[in-house]
Parts: C-alpha cells; sequence; structure tokens
C-alpha cells in the first residue's frame, strides 16, 4: 500500500503534467491554487483527474480549506 | 444555444459560453427548440463549451431580478419562471422520440436535470455530476429530485443532496446516472451512434415503448415546484444568492 510520500509524489507529478508546471519548481507546501493559477472549473477538473488517476473518490466538501498539495495529498492517501 | 437537423436526428448545442448557465435567454431558447422538434426521429443533446454541459441555472441573473422586486412579486415571478421550465422540460422529457445526451464537464444542477430529461445519457471521464441546491437554502427546482430518483438509489440521492458534493463518471455509471461512458471527447460521437440506431426503430412503436416505460413523475413535479417556492420565500435564499454571486473561491457551490 503506498505511503503518504508515495502519494505526494503522485499528486506533484500528476499536477505539474496537468497544468504544465515544472515539477522541480512544485513543493508539498505550496499553494496549488496561487501555483498554477487554478479557477473554481478547473478545480473540478483536477478533482476528477485525481480520482481517476488515484482510484478513490473525493468528497468535494473534504478538501474544503485544503490549500496546498500536502493537505490534499493527506486527503487523499485517507482514502486510498 | 442552437440546432441542427441532419437525416431525422435533431442536435440540440448548447454553446454558451463560460458554462451554459440557463436562465431567461436559454429558456426562450430550449421553447423555441421543443416547438421545432417536428417529425425528428431522434434528439441528441450536447455541449461544445470546454467546461462541460451546464453549470446549472443562471444564479447571477436570478439573484438581479430577484433583488429589484419587492417579495411578494419576487415569488410571483419565480412561481412563473418555475412553471415555464418544468413545461418545456416536461415536453422534453415526453418527446416520442428518443433522446440521448453527451455529458462532459461540469453537469451541475439545473444542467443535471436537463439531462435528466434525456433518455440516454452518455458522459466521458471529464464529466462531473452535483445537485448543489442545498447551499442556496433550496431544492433543486427544474424537476431534478424527481426525475433523479426515476433512475438511481434513494440512498445517491440523499449522499448527492445532502452533502451537495459532485461525483464523477465512473461513479455515474455505477450508480445508472449515466449508462454509457465514452472516451474524453468522444461522447457526442457515441451519443451520435446511439441516436442513429433509435432512429431506425418504428416511430409508432417507439413512442409506445417510451410510454411504457419511462415512468411519469408529475405528481411529484407539482409538489417540487411548490416545495422551492416555500424554501424560496425566506432571507436565507438571498443571502446565499449574495454569498454565490461574490464568491471567487475554488468551490462556490459549496457554502
Amino acid at each position: 500500500m503506498p505511503n503518504l510520500e508515495d502519494t505526494t509524489r503522485e499528486l506533484l507529478d500528476l499536477a505539474s503534467t496537468q497544468f504544465g508546471a515544472s515539477r522541480d519548481s512544485l513543493a508539498p507546501d505550496q499553494d496549488m491554487f496561487a501555483t498554477l493559477g487554478i479557477d473554481s472549473m478547473q478545480a473540478l477538473d483536477l478533482l476528477t483527474r485525481l480520482e481517476n488517476h488515484f482510484g478513490v473518490e473525493l468528497p468535494d466538501y473534504e478538501l474544503q480549506g485544503v490549500s496546498d498539495f500536502a493537505g490534499l495529498a493527506e486527503r487523499i492517501h485517507a482514502r486510498r | 444555444m442552437r440546432w441542427t437537423r441532419d437525416d431525422g436526428v435533431v442536435e440540440l448545442v448548447l454553446d454558451d459560453a463560460p458554462a451554459n448557465e440557463i436562465g431567461l435567454r436559454s429558456l426562450a431558447a430550449l421553447e423555441r427548440f421543443v416547438d421545432e422538434i417536428g417529425d425528428a426521429r431522434a434528439v441528441v443533446v450536447h455541449s461544445t463549451v470546454p467546461a462541460g454541459f451546464s453549470a446549472g441555472a443562471d444564479l447571477r441573473e436570478l439573484y438581479r431580478e430577484s433583488e429589484a422586486r419587492a417579495p411578494a412579486e419576487r415569488t410571483a415571478g419565480v412561481r412563473a419562471y418555475l412553471m415555464r421550465i418544468h413545461a418545456v422540460f416536461r415536453r422534453l422529457d415526453d418527446l416520442p422520440v428518443p433522446t440521448v445526451a453527451a455529458l462532459h464537464g461540469v453537469v451541475f444542477g439545473g444542467g443535471l436535470e436537463l439531462a435528466l430529461c434525456c433518455d440516454v445519457r452518455i458522459a466521458d471521464p471529464t464529466a462531473r455530476f452535483a445537485f448543489p441546491e442545498l447551499r442556496l437554502g433550496l431544492i433543486p427546482g427544474f424537476g431534478g429530485v424527481p426525475r433523479l430518483k426515476r433512475d438511481v438509489s434513494n440512498a445517491l440521492v440523499r449522499d448527492l443532496l445532502l452533502t451537495g458534493r459532485s461525483i464523477n463518471a465512473n461513479k455515474a455509471l455505477q450508480a445508472g446516472l449515466v449508462t454509457q461512458l465514452a472516451a474524453e471527447g468522444r461522447a457526442i460521437d457515441a451519443a451520435r451512434a446511439a441516436a442513429a440506431q433509435a432512429a431506425k426503430f418504428d416511430p409508432a412503436t417507439m413512442a409506445a415503448a417510451k410510454r411504457f416505460i419511462k415512468p411519469s413523475v408529475d405528481a411529484e413535479l407539482a409538489r417540487e415546484i411548490e416545495l422551492f417556492l416555500e424554501l424560496f420565500d425566506r432571507p436565507v435564499v438571498q443571502e446565499a444568492l449574495a454569498r454565490f454571486v461574490s464568491d471567487s473561491g475554488p468551490m462556490p457551490y459549496l457554502p
């Protein structure tokens, strides 16, 4: 079973690919929305791609208030 | 919104950027569309807007219209609007020909209610479904709950409505909210193929089969209108609408 570090690494890889950001420029403690410039429609698209990639369901309300990659990775990990 | 006709199949194309919000202008267009379906053998409904099928009711318009009226006049105006939208959605639901929806991206609120009028729903992997109306102090008002209950389990209806969460296409397929998945960007191709196939069947048999197979939810639709208006007529709704129109966060559909 993947650990939290694995999930965080996979998440950063996915975010880099999805939003065309350099992988080296992304770190767990960064604000995702500010770093990637995500609006509400892109946030939904990202949510769908995360669910499809990790094979989990991520209820929207669990992600409210989550702003950095580490927090998001923790939510994903809790559902894996 | 526009429509095209090719070999007996009529395509309703939702093309109002940014997200096909359903307001007075699209309602009038929908009414014209239903009037003009004529002798079509099948109908396909899809969106060419990248954000998705439809984000639902135009809440900014609803807020503007509501703010401009006194409370009594406001409720009367919403009732008149709901009666019109229910009438046109019922005509879509009851068409004697097969209707196929191709779904991608956001399929929320009134957009999902439009999709639920269609006989066959096909999604691509980007599709996302939600009924977030409770965040506004409301229930879905365009026939959503009766038509959702017709097709999926009451447990899922409660999960979606009572939490306001959204679900992806795989979950929607498991639940029976959609019945086919297509590759990303290919739901329209699958919908056209399904419509072309269904259009080959004898029209009288098709009409009879639809009447026999598709349960009527008219009684519940009437109750929905009354409950919606009862809920709408409260300050908490105006306050929630005001919050929504000023929210620029990543999840404005949740409180």
